[in-house]
């Protein structure tokens, strides 16, 4: 068997650890919702249950089959949710997809651009502060990774906007337009910069770091002494020989830090009232509006599942060492 | 092999490569911080009483002064002494969150090592199903379950955290089991619970211990995250997350001292508690002293 048709059966084995994942994680949510206390009916109807009939009462009831067992209902709602109807949110009067669907998109560009800066930061930085090991240059470099790592990122997001947005003037401090104006491509450019450097900062520690670690285990290595030894100038041997072996690792670290990532954009876009999934994350939780919490934790666990795949099958792509049959 | 460790060469003097420091220099300071802060936090609300719902409108919004070091909040009351009594639910929070989660993983990644084989590989499926939903969003999700409250906080640190420690304590076991005092105690008759409790588990200990100081840090955070969100404790608590998230409104207006002191303060201790625990990992595997973290 060929080692590309080897990394297809990985893929392929990964996708079908996948499904049953998803098939889990929605089924444990589905159960979790139905032991919490809410009724969606009482819900929907608020105080007004009161005075509403207990026929149309009964009638929403069979209508929404709230009364049926747990894995009927569950069956009910994964039948539809392949046709791409999650259901309706209660708390915004609109169905999910609807809901999904208008914040996905600000939210995917938010974190794109967010953890592409990071990883040129990391890169950039990590590499900076290896070359000079011990030098006051890597000390504040790694120095402010540690701060950075152990300040909230919605604390860091208040600071930037006190400072950037409020004292000085220079950016908006959040959405994506001013005022009543249209949304356009430069508007939203300029409100995207602090959100996207808060995001970026907060991630690129990591980054920082690891290729900092990597590029030092790297320098003892054979094939950078050997190059070292045919007198090769320090930017070849840096860039060309050990930043080149120190990235392979690199590739794992990034499906690692998805998880962190998109809990990073969560608490960005609450700090800068971007108008992605955060908000509507809130507002479910504290609506206990399932439909849309659900759907939404279901779609990031897919995310952070597709994301560890595609990391593993680039690193085997890239580095012909890696076995196969993890 | 240390001799052929290779460094570019440095270009001055200002940038001389100083030989590595070793890691006890964090250890001092760590444990300075860390002792003032648990000192303050145990101490301080035995002698000032905090009224949570004592308000001082004439002294409310205050810079801070030599009277009140952080300023005061929009209710006139103290910022660094609400701090103190903030620090002191989060800290509680996450030290109570860290062990229960460590209880729990330490149960399921022995139960997964020692058993081994199907057993084994389900378990450690769930774990990694479990990892692949972001713990805040998970958290998010059990917090609306319970509804906010300082129980529901706990039990969802504790329910998104315990898949470290299992997944060290089953490592852990795996390679432990293949150790010759194992097979001297099977051999000696000592039967699975007994190789489990007398043999398997105080080995493990010391990682497990370290695992739950690292996790205390992260259980802070995320009580931090959730408050912030307004998913976390009641709004009038003291918690770091309720006070910045309050802060919020004064930000507007040029209050920015009220979000500072308590982000300032959770950074130092955050910094101390992951110092000190980097110094214990070095003493107790001092091959991995180079690690990302601290």
């Amino acid at each position: 068997m060929t080692r590309r048709r080897a990394i297809g059966t990985l893929a392929l084995r990964r996708l079908a650890f996948a499904v049953p994942v998803l098939l889990v994680v929605s089924f444990a949510l589905f159960v979790l919702a139905k032991a919490s206390p809410f009724d969606p009916v009482e819900r929907y109807f608020g105080v007004r249950i009161m005075g509403a009939s207990p026929e149309r009462v009964a009638q929403l009831r069979a209508n929404w089959g709230v009364d049926e067992p747990v894995v009927a209902q569950y069956w009910a709602w994964l039948r539809h949710a392949v046709t791409g109807d999650l259901g309706d949110s209660l708390s915004l009067q609109q169905p999910v997809s609807a809901v999904i669907g208008d914040r996905l998109g600000w939210t995917v560009l938010l974190v794109s651009v967010g953890f592409t800066l990071a990883l040129v930061l990391g890169l950039l930085l990590g590499t900076l502060a290896a070359w000079r090991q011990g030098s006051w240059l890597d000390r504040s470099i790694t120095g402010g990774c540690y701060a950075l790592e152990a300040a909230p990122v919605f604390w860091v997001g208040l600071a930037v906007l006190y400072v950037f947005a409020l004292q000085l003037r220079w950016l908006p401090g959040g959405g994506v337009t001013t005022g009543s104006e249209p949304v356009s491509a430069g508007g939203v450019a300029v409100h995207m910069v602090l959100p996207v450097a808060v995001l970026a900062i907060s991630q690129a520690p990591w980054f920082v770091l690891f290729v900092r670690q990597n590029l030092l285990e790297s320098f003892t290595q054979d094939h950078v002494i050997g190059a070292r030894a045919r007198g090769l100038p320090d930017h070849l041997v840096v860039s060309g020989h050990a930043l080149r072996t120190s990235l392979l690792p690199f590739l794992t670290l990034l499906g690692a830090r998805l998880p962190e990532l998109i809990t990073g954009a969560l608490l960005v876009e609450t700090v800068f009232s971007w108008p992605g999934i955060a908000r509507a994350t809130v507002e479910a939780a504290l609506n206990v509006d399932f439909a849309l919490l659900g759907a939404l934790t279901v779609m990031a666990t897919g995310v952070v599942l597709v994301g560890n795949l595609l990391a593993d099958v680039l690193y085997a792509l890239a580095d012909p060492r890696v076995a196969l049959d993890g | 092999m240390a001799d052929l460790t290779w460094r570019p060469a440095p270009r001055s003097r200002l940038t001389a490569a100083s030989p590595p420091r070793s890691p006890r220099w964090r250890l001092l300071p760590s444990a300075v911080v860390l002792g003032v802060v648990v000192l303050a936090v145990l101490v301080v609300p035995l002698f000032v009483e905090l009224n949570e719902q004592y308000v001082d409108l004439a002294i409310a919004n205050q810079p801070p002064s030599a009277a009140h070091l952080f300023g005061t909040d929009e209710l006139g009351r103290d910022v660094l002494l609400r701090c103190v009594y903030a620090l002191r639910v989060s800290l509680t929070v996450g030290v109570v969150a860290a062990v229960i989660s460590a209880v729990a993983g330490t149960a399921v990644g022995a139960l997964a090592g020692s058993i081994g084989g199907w057993f084994d590989r389900i378990l450690m499926r769930v774990v990694d199903a479990i990892a692949s939903v972001p713990h805040l969003l998970l958290g998010i999700v059990i917090v609306a379950v319970l509804r906010p409250s300082l129980s529901a906080v706990i039990i969802s640190i504790a329910l998104t955290h315990w898949l470290t420690a299992a997944r060290i304590v089953r490592s852990e076991v795996l390679s432990l089991r293949t150790r010759p005092f194992i097979d001297a105690a099977i051999v000696g008759g000592a039967s699975r619970t007994q190789v489990l409790t007398r043999h398997l588990l105080p080995n493990v200990a010391p990682q497990v211990l370290l695992a739950t100081t690292l996790m205390v840090p992260h259980a802070v955070w995320h009580e931090t995250a959730l408050s912030f969100l307004g998913l976390g404790l009641p709004p009038h608590a003291a918690s770091v997350g309720n006070m910045i998230n309050d802060a919020q409104r004064s930000l507007l207006v040029g209050g920015w001292w009220m979000s500072l002191a308590p982000g300032l303060l959770l950074i130092i201790t955050t910094l101390a508690v992951s110092g000190l625990s980097g110094v214990w990992r070095d003493r107790l595997n001092p091959k991995r002293r180079t690690e990302l973290t601290w």
